[in-house]
């Protein structure tokens, strides 16, 4: 278990860089470890990250990826809902980097 | 002949009680990812798995049964249900969750896949399943 | 004085409820925690064992019936609902407590 520094609060994470109690979460979770990553977040992310967290509060799960891709594709439209999209936003895999910048726990199924 | 196989998950044990539940549920959600057709049989307790209004708060556990309502989206395409089962627990098809399930390539929709069966059914459902995963 | 017994396997699974009401003794408190909270239920194919057993005073552990969501309106009459801290003074009043698994 490490932490990460967010706001001037210590958050444990695991091993994997997911946050270890998903109540911790606040937007300044996903910002400093996008900054780790070296990626930006813009509003295109942040619909991803909002979407999941939205999905991970009805169903108590984080989605498998191509179940993401079709809700998203369902939600915010089909020209966002297609991996190349969601590959473009979150190269380490829209289902892994983006439920860890949401607080989720990594997709079940997801090795 | 077509590739894909017909899997059957059987799910006998109440929720929380055990891990069962729980387990059955997490490794529908990874085999659905294999583009297979998926369905699940609730038999005796298992029945119970299904019952709405699940609250957990108390317990300091997971409440699992929202998860179960997303099946639809993993492309699960039955949820079968013994009528024995259910009757015998008191329960009708009332107390129980309902699942939605869309063709996201057709649009084609069902309201709800959770299907209340007798043992003729239930035995037809067993036969013409390629495997059967029991928990 | 008596005992308390606790019961956590669902009566449609195992026949603990049943040994429980047979071994218990007269004045026995029995208590449904986990999957046992079943046992508590109107209207099943078990709830006779309950509703038929005289000098015996049922509860259920209301977390874990909420846990299942099973209302309290569908209790069998006369099991009283306790929370945890009804299962401590359970516990207390009692002169032990037999775990019936």
């Amino acid at each position: 278990m490490g932490t990460i520094n967010v706001n001037g609060k210590e958050l444990e994470v695991d091993e994997e860089g997911y946050l270890a109690n998903i109540n911790d979460w606040e937007p300044g979770v996903a910002e400093v470890m996008a900054k780790e990553d070296g990626l930006e977040l813009t509003d295109e992310h942040w619909d991803i990250i909002n979407f999941l967290r939205d999905y991970y509060e009805e169903y108590q799960i984080a989605p498998a990826v191509r179940v993401l891709t079709k809700a998203v594709g369902k939600k915010l439209g089909k020209d966002k809902g297609n991996s190349k999209y969601l590959y473009g936003l979150f190269p380490y895999g829209p289902g892994k980097q983006a439920c860890r910048y949401a607080g989720l726990p990594k997709p079940t199924g997801c090795v | 002949m077509s590739d894909v196989k017909k899997f059957l998950y059987l799910n006998r044990r109440a929720p929380y009680g055990t891990i069962y539940a729980w387990e059955s549920l997490e490794v529908v959600l990874i085999g659905a990812a294999f583009d297979q057709e998926v369905s699940l049989m609730f038999v005796d307790d298992g029945v119970f798995q299904l019952v709405k209004g699940s609250d957990t708060s108390e317990l300091d556990m997971k409440n699992f049964m929202p998860t179960y309502r997303t099946l639809g989206d993993y492309g699960v395409r039955h949820l079968y249900v013994d009528k024995a089962s259910l009757e015998a627990r008191g329960l009708t098809q009332d107390d129980l969750i309902e699942v939605a399930w869309e063709d996201w390539e057709t649009e084609e929709e069902v309201d709800n896949i959770v299907e209340i069966v007798d043992s003729g059914q239930a035995i037809g459902v067993f036969e013409e399943s390629d495997v059967v995963f029991s928990f | 004085m008596a005992d308390l017994y606790t019961v956590n396997k669902s009566p449609f699974e195992k026949n603990s409820l049943e040994d429980v009401i047979r071994f218990s003794g007269e004045g026995a408190s029995i208590l449904f925690i986990e999957d046992g909270v079943y046992g508590a239920m109107a209207g099943t194919a078990v709830s006779d064992l309950v509703a038929n057993a005289t000098g015996r005073k049922f509860y259920v552990l209301g977390p874990d019936l909420k846990a299942r969501g099973i209302a309290e309106d569908r209790l069998i009459d006369g099991v009283e609902l306790v929370d945890y801290a009804g299962f401590v003074d359970l516990v207390v009043e009692n002169d032990k407590v037999q775990a019936w698994l």
